[in-house]
């Protein structure tokens, strides 16, 4: 399995020569298996390069959207398989009391908020409601799972051949604990991050930004790190980063995190356009 | 394992409450009851642990009004469950230190996303004897 980070930021796009190491791009990941699959999770600003690649080739691919905040969908409408009436695209997210999936993407892809309505699209489109359940994509085993963040979100956990990438982008286990990390049977989160080979994980703050910043879904570097030690993953990417952190920044959160080692994981910053092979 | 994530909420609200609360999984096993409930059941949770409902009657017997044993069943935690319905009851019952204890219990099933029994929370509270 490979993954490739499209895009990193959380919240907003900010592209500027401030955030040009880290990446400017809000959430979107490739994944692909050994068989070829192609798995895109979240559909945020990265999603418009990554569709640009993968115009020239694949034509089945499958979205994962974790929840449908904006940053986590605005680069739909600039997903270039979309145009492609060769294409088959599967859009895969977590249900709502009342709204299947398609009704509640069509309030972004329809007018006024975009010119392009679903139905116009040339692909054709499947839309798939994941709840607390394991399907198959190819000889990828993915399992949804819902967790802690404003709104029905769900985490993945994604396995093939013994290898597993667990994928918690917008996440705040260390909500309303008493203390944290408490044990792993009431934390949340913790049944897809268990054991992974690479956890890319909500870091959006530093640990002095986060007590404003309570109940917002989001994660401090430090309870990122906890719950990745509690998780006994094997590679932590912190993820989802805040749109006021510039690459200083980052590298300072680079910097706080192995410092509150020694770490029983490798640890780093995620970075649009770092590649990871497990 | 760990519980779904709307069981985890609701036991972090209680952890905050001072109104006793009490937490059954899907299976009827009493999951948690936070700190305000222990007085009244006489035992810490982190003593006791986890309960299956079909212990419960006969860990905790409890009576109702007119003074007839009530079987587990017939608690408002697995009315809850069993029927998906609020429920409500006034019971007596001995507590994990051995004093006989009037309460009232109100429990509601906790069903999830999809329609998924998750579980049930009970309230209670003591009546002055």
């Amino acid at each position: 399995m490979k993954v490739r980070l499209w895009g990193t930021r959380g919240s907003i796009a900010s592209p500027g020569p401030g955030t040009a190491r880290y990446g400017g791009n809000t959430s979107c990941v490739e994944v692909r298996g050994r068989d070829g699959e192609v798995l895109v999770l979240d559909a945020g600003t990265g999603m418009r390069p990554l569709g640009v690649a993968l115009a020239r080739e694949s034509t089945e691919i499958h979205i994962l959207l974790t929840h449908l905040h904006i940053d986590h969908i605005q680069g739909l409408g600039f997903f270039a398989p979309f145009f492609r009436p060769d294409a088959r695209v599967h859009i895969w997210g977590p249900p709502s009391t009342r709204y299947h999936l398609r009704e509640r993407l069509t309030r972004y892809l329809s007018p006024p908020l975009f010119p392009v309505r679903l139905r116009d699209l040339a692909c054709t489109l499947e839309f798939h409601e994941l709840l607390d359940e394991e399907v198959r994509i190819g000889k990828l085993r993915v399992t949804a799972d819902l967790v802690l963040h404003p709104g029905t979100t769900s985490g993945y956990r994604i396995s093939e051949n013994g290898s597993t990438l667990a994928y918690l982008p917008d996440h705040e286990p260390a909500l309303g604990a008493r203390r944290f990390p408490e044990d792993a049977r009431w934390t949340s989160g913790f049944d897809i991050a268990e054991g992974a080979d690479l956890l890319i994980h909500d870091s959006q703050y530093l640990g002095g930004e986060y007590p404003e910043h309570i109940g917002w879904g989001h994660s401090s570097i430090e309870d990122t790190i906890a719950f990745a030690r509690l998780s006994h993953v094997k590679k932590l990417v912190a993820f989802h980063h805040d749109p006021s952190h510039d690459d200083a920044s980052l590298d300072m959160m680079w910097a706080l995190g192995e410092s509150m080692g020694p770490l029983p994981f490798d640890f780093s910053v995620g970075a649009e356009g770092s590649l990871f092979e497990l | 394992m760990a519980e779904p994530i709307e069981m985890i909420l609701l036991r972090q609200w209680a952890s905050y409450l001072s109104l006793p609360v009490w937490l059954m999984d899907a299976d009827g096993s009493l999951v948690y009851y936070n700190e305000a409930a222990e007085p009244i059941l006489g035992r810490q949770f982190e003593e006791s642990g986890p309960i299956s409902v079909a212990e419960i009657a006969d860990i905790l017997p409890s009576r109702d009004d007119t003074g007839r044993e009530l079987d587990s069943a017939e608690l408002p935690v697995a009315i809850a469950l069993a029927d998906q319905r609020p429920a409500h009851s006034r019971v007596s019952f001995r507590a994990f230190d051995g004093e006989i204890r009037l309460i009232e219990i109100t429990a509601f099933p906790i069903v999830g996303q999809a329609g998924g029994l998750l579980g049930a929370v009970a309230m209670f509270w003591e009546i002055a004897p």
